[in-house]
């Protein structure tokens, strides 16, 4: 059943465009066109549209902790700590610092490199 | 609203006038929000690279889903070995929020000779950033110039990014292993601040809150859902307290 299948489970070179467009791009684009077609039509449910967002926002939390505590490749070598102390200077950073995202994430970012070099984690190779 | 058109009705100059509008919308690829985006989509491609994606696989995906969130859960969900049918699923959850949003554009685009194929079309490049910008912008715009001028600046901003994604994948491959980790690394700090500011409401903050705690439990119990199962297990109850919380507040 295609319906089980995973992004490595077919060797073709088509499948993982196929994957992408059955598994992101038609459940994203469906919502949008579902936008147009009702568009001025449906009358809008105030209550069913703020539980969509705010499940929608933690879904996106969630991947967000996903990223954080669970993370692959590179990220997976630095401790634990580290990588919630990136993220909790960068947040402090935004919501104490006047609001500027750009702030928030340089000084994560030098709490991310500064740890791993201090701690040797992620040395050259 | 409408009347506003001071557009002149020669073809030719008609003609003219669009490519302006065009450009107009073109010049917004270079706002403070189309800078911020581009950082997060840099972020995207170390992802995706981090994943074990092409850098070909990863600017499809850009281009054809165009909504950051829904990306960094089907990354997630490739990660995790997920089923096309929980990745959809997933998916589906994240850019639900793309309805009302497009609900809200499309009156503002619409001309009075508009098509709906043309609407159709442009609002695939429907997302947080483009939607802001429209949203603020659209209205100083001649009602017959306005699909010129979100296609200006949202189909720019697309393909430059798509393109972008693709130079910065290839470059990483050139740069030391931890750069890449840190370029992973701008997703969850630029989503965490984004979200945070435009949470409109208490439910929603209480959300961000509530799904970041629930992943740890999702992940223990059901790795395989792990993102559909803490989206509802934090964002039910966030509803459910944040509006007894308003209630409460109000006399």
């Amino acid at each position: 059943m295609i319906l089980d299948l995973t992004y490595r489970s077919l060797d073709a070179p088509w499948w993982p465009f196929v994957f992408i467009l059955l598994a992101g791009w038609l459940p994203t684009d469906i919502w949008r066109f579902l936008g147009i077609a009702s568009a001025g039509g449906v009358r809008d449910d105030a209550t069913a549209a703020k539980l969509a967002r705010t499940v929608a926002t933690a879904l996106v939390a969630a991947v967000i902790a996903q990223l954080v505590l669970y993370p692959s490749g590179e990220l997976a070598k630095l401790p634990t700590w580290l990588r919630v102390a990136s993220i909790a200077s960068g947040f402090g950073t935004y919501v104490f610092g006047g609001r500027r995202i750009l702030a928030g994430i340089a000084v994560a970012e030098v709490v991310l490199v500064g740890g791993a070099l201090l701690l040797g984690a992620a040395g050259p190779r | 609203m409408a009347a506003a058109a001071p557009g002149p009705n020669d073809r030719d100059d008609e003609d003219g006038s669009t490519v302006f509008w065009v450009l107009q919308g073109m010049r917004g690829i270079l706002s403070t929000p189309a800078l911020i985006l581009s950082t997060a989509m840099i972020g995207f491609a170390g992802l995706a690279r981090e994943a074990g994606l092409g850098w070909l696989e990863a600017s499809f995906m850009s281009l054809m889903i165009w909504a950051l969130p829904a990306q960094i859960i089907l990354i997630g969900a490739i990660t995790a070995g997920t089923s096309l049918a929980a990745a959809a699923f997933a998916v589906a959850l994240s850019s639900l929020r793309l309805t009302p949003m497009v609900v809200a554009l499309a009156p503002e685009l619409k001309g009075p000779r508009t098509r709906r194929l043309t609407l159709y079309l442009l609002s695939h490049f429907v997302a947080i950033t483009a939607w802001v910008f429209a949203m603020e912008r659209v209205g100083r715009v001649p009602r017959d110039m306005r699909t010129a001028f979100f296609a200006g600046f949202a189909v720019t901003l697309t393909l430059a990014n798509t393109v972008l994604i693709a130079v910065v994948f290839n470059l990483i491959g050139q740069l030391p292993a931890l750069v890449t980790g840190a370029l992973a690394f701008l997703t969850p700090v630029y989503f965490l601040s984004s979200l945070y500011g435009s949470a409109r409401d208490l439910a929603g903050r209480l959300a961000l809150v509530f799904g970041m705690l629930a992943l740890p439990l999702a992940h223990a119990v059901a790795p395989q859902f792990e993102l559909v199962v803490a989206g509802l297990l934090g964002g039910v109850p966030a509803f459910v307290i944040g509006r007894w919380l308003e209630a409460r507040r109000a006399p």
